[in-house]
């Protein structure tokens, strides 16, 4: 075994060993498999029952409200105040109050409640009485409600790519944007994550004066490209064990309660009151649902629009090539100084591109083309991260291979420089070095 | 004389700080080599090449007549001035990794580790963590780990700080082994006189340069003092003993017709003249001479004087 391969081997094994270790790998998949399947549990049971009295003054609108699967309507005969004592005794979470001149005056509509107001109640009370509102509006002024729900027309585009060898492939945008944006934070929380290990190694290695010991055995840039490979194969291991995790908890509870992931399309306030629905409603209304039953499809569409070869050997490429770039420049800084607190000084123009890169990203994906997210995907040192947002939505080759080319080259720099610096830093002690000093460390033979 | 270690006209600058200045020795094979100057000579950094850790700007090392290379780091142990472990390694482990990067194999490593663990009275720590021993243990674990893969050359940088006296001697009876062993030992040390004892050849470094350098017994033969301490009963007054100027008092102390004095001899005199002339004068109870120390040697070839001469001149006793 090569001394390199020694090195590697403790770094590896020593930080797999720890506590820490064992409960990030094993909390990571646990929250993001609680970030998928939360938003769905939390839609599925919502809150209890909420309650809601119904006093209306102009006793029109009394059966207009539906009783939701969490929130019940009751329409209440007796007056304001009676009801508003009903609900202090508990009866009731709000009272709804429509006084006379709520229609000419729909400010006077008032929701009475003792806590603060459930806000989705409030939100479905609104867009009944809008609703309501509008078609007595349109009945007043003689205009059939049938003939103005059949102008409304939905319009939706459907973008088509035309890829180079002519084949047409309807383009989703929004997917793009999501596996983009999530592959790019992925890579940059890897390099922070794994990055500052680097750093906090490199710092362990000099403050208990060990490292004299190894570099006699062994060159500098050994030691450190030890460090870098061995913590960044535990980066690989922690990652993948996470994917694994993650995807085996969201399976298990999908296969445990299927009925919470079946795309349903919200209810929408379609129904008016007790009224029989017209043919033409109904046709809608079937409408309105196939669109969603269709939205698994346009999914698994868009998806399968998604170069996928390209897709997960990128993010392997520059997930890899994004670390070790950045990790070198990482155990630069740590060889530079004697305790964490300095590191402070050096980490802002390291830290500096690859914020910049998060922060552009969006601007990327509104025009995964232009010459921003060109140059950006090109240049090593944020490569990593906007590369990753604009290949879901198709880079060229050559676009590709120049960024590869230059991050490879950008490695090769980082770590000469680096290297550098390290071998000169691991031994001095007790003064903080300032860029011109780096700078001379570099120079320096 | 077999040359294990040579250096030739070794420079080495930093920014502004000219660290070695032509810097040239030989360490003899099987000898305790004493590297010794003050702090900031340039000793360390004279290691740090020879361990090629850094590199000199001009200059040559040669082992064994082979010009340094990569691979010689096998043949040599290092114990640097500031040593460390990893605090949170068990010592056992940190103790195989680091033999293994000098390049013995994991099973080796393990066989000779337990041999010297037992013989030091490590054994019961080797599944304890780093930061769980004394200073004292971590620093054995420091040796055993530096002398493991039996190089041919030892170096030792200040190697008996932080060492208890007990542990101090256990240390050097062990250093002397190696040398009997067939190992070459370089010291580096400041504290001149702790090493004095075990070098057989020392080199001075002063400000860079070497200013001094050779076997130990030679160098104290070419720096003797001619001070001789002298004991003698004599009803005579101590001026009145010295009859002439081949010879010149230095200090005098006198009780009761015992005189005690150091007595330099000049140029042309001899000792045996001293004695001719202190004989008749009465009852000669001791008669030595005064050997400078490997300090005194430094301070004289540093400023040209030796401390004693210096101390005479503020009218100070002498130690």
């Amino acid at each position: 075994m090569s001394k390199t391969t020694v090195i590697i081997r403790r770094e590896f094994i020593s930080r797999v060993r720890k506590k820490s270790f064992l409960v990030m790998t094993i909390l990571g998949p646990l929250l993001m498999a609680a970030i998928i399947i939360v938003p769905v549990v939390v839609t599925q049971l919502s809150d209890s029952d909420y309650a809601v009295a119904i006093v209306d003054d102009t006793t029109l609108f009394s059966d207009s409200f539906e009783d939701t699967d969490n929130i019940t309507f009751t329409p209440l005969a007796s007056s304001i105040e009676h009801s508003l004592q009903l609900m202090h005794d508990g009866r009731f979470d709000a009272v709804l109050h429509i006084p006379e001149m709520a229609f000419q005056a729909p400010s006077t509509l008032r929701l009475f409640s003792e806590r603060s107001v459930n806000i989705s109640a409030k939100l479905r009370i609104e867009n009944i009485l809008k609703l309501e509102f509008e078609s007595l509006k349109l009945s007043h002024a003689g205009i059939d409600e049938e003939v103005l729900r059949s102008i409304e027309t939905p319009v939706n585009i459907q973008a088509i790519r035309i890829k180079d060898d002519g084949e047409l492939i309807t383009d989703y945008p929004e997917i793009s944007m999501g596996l983009g944006i999530v592959s790019g934070l992925l890579i940059y929380i890897f390099i922070f994550l794994f990055g500052s290990q680097v750093l906090r190694g490199v710092l362990e290695e000099k403050t208990s004066r060990i490292v004299e010991i190894i570099v006699s055995s062994v060159k500098p840039f050994q030691l450190m490209m030890g460090k870098v490979i061995g913590v960044g194969l535990v980066g690989l291991t922690q990652f993948l064990i996470w994917v694994v995790l993650t995807f085996a908890i969201v399976g298990t509870f999908q296969l445990a309660m299927p009925d919470m992931f079946r795309f349903t399309p919200d209810e929408q306030v379609y129904i008016t009151g007790s009224q029989v629905l017209s043919v033409e409603e109904m046709e809608k209304q079937k409408e309105i649902i196939q669109q969603y039953d269709t939205v698994a499809g346009q999914l698994m569409e868009g998806l399968m629009a998604i170069n996928f070869p390209v897709m997960i050997f990128s993010f392997i490429f520059f997930f890899i090539g994004g670390y070790l770039l950045y990790a070198a420049l990482f155990a630069a800084i740590g060889s530079a100084v004697d305790n964490e607190a300095d590191t402070q000084q050096f980490m802002l123009p390291v830290t500096v591109p690859l914020l910049l890169s998060i922060i552009m990203a969006q601007m990327v994906m509104l025009n995964p083309s232009g010459p921003v997210a060109f140059w950006l995907s090109v240049i090593p040192l944020t490569s990593p991260v906007i590369m990753m947002v604009r290949i879901p939505f198709g880079v060229p080759y050559a676009d590709l291979a120049l960024s590869a080319g230059l991050l490879i080259g950008g490695f090769i720099l980082t770590t000469y420089l680096a290297a550098r610096i390290y071998r000169t830093g691991i031994l001095m002690y007790g003064k903080k070095p300032g860029y011109k000093e780096l700078w001379k460390w570099i120079r320096h033979h | 004389m077999n040359i294990l270690l040579r250096a030739e006209n070794i420079t080495k600058q930093y920014q502004k700080h000219r660290a070695l200045n032509q810097v040239s020795m030989n360490v003899p094979a099987q000898s305790i080599f004493g590297l010794l100057g003050p702090n900031g000579a340039g000793k360390t950094t004279l290691i740090r090449i020879i361990n090629q850790i850094i590199g000199p700007d001009t200059g040559t090392i040669f082992i064994d007549n082979e010009v340094l290379k990569p691979q010689h780091v096998q043949q040599i142990g290092y114990l640097p001035e500031e040593r460390g472990l990893y605090k949170k390694m068990e010592v056992g482990d940190q103790a195989i990794y680091l033999a293994r990067l000098k390049g013995i194999k994991r099973h080796d490593a393990r066989i000779l580790l337990k041999k010297w663990f037992e013989r030091f009275d490590l054994t019961p720590w080797w599944n304890k963590k780093v930061e769980e021993l004394s200073k004292g243990m971590q620093q054995k674990v420091q040796f055993i780990i530096t002398i493991l893969h039996r190089p041919k050359l030892l170096i030792f940088d200040e190697p008996f700080s932080g060492f208890d006296p007990i542990n101090v001697n256990i240390l050097k009876e062990e250093i002397l082994n190696l040398k009997r062993d067939g190992a070459t030992i370089i010291f580096s040390t400041h504290n001149m006189g702790s090493v004095e004892e075990l070098c057989d050849h020392i080199a001075l470094i002063n400000k860079s340069e070497k200013i001094l350098e050779g076997e130990v017994n030679q160098i104290k033969k070419t720096f003797r003092s001619r001070i001789y301490e002298v004991e003698l009963e004599s009803k005579h007054a101590p001026e009145k003993l010295i009859p002439d100027n081949r010879f010149t008092t230095i200090n005098t102390k006198s009780n009761n017709g015992s005189h005690s004095m150091q007595i330099r001899i000049e140029q042309d005199a001899t000792t045996n003249m001293l004695l001719e002339a202190l004989l008749p004068m009465g009852n000669l109870m001791s008669f030595k001479e005064l050997t400078p120390s490997m300090n005194d040697i430094f301070i004289k070839k540093v400023t040209g004087k030796f401390p004693l001469e210096t101390n005479q001149k503020n009218g100070e006793p002498i130690p």
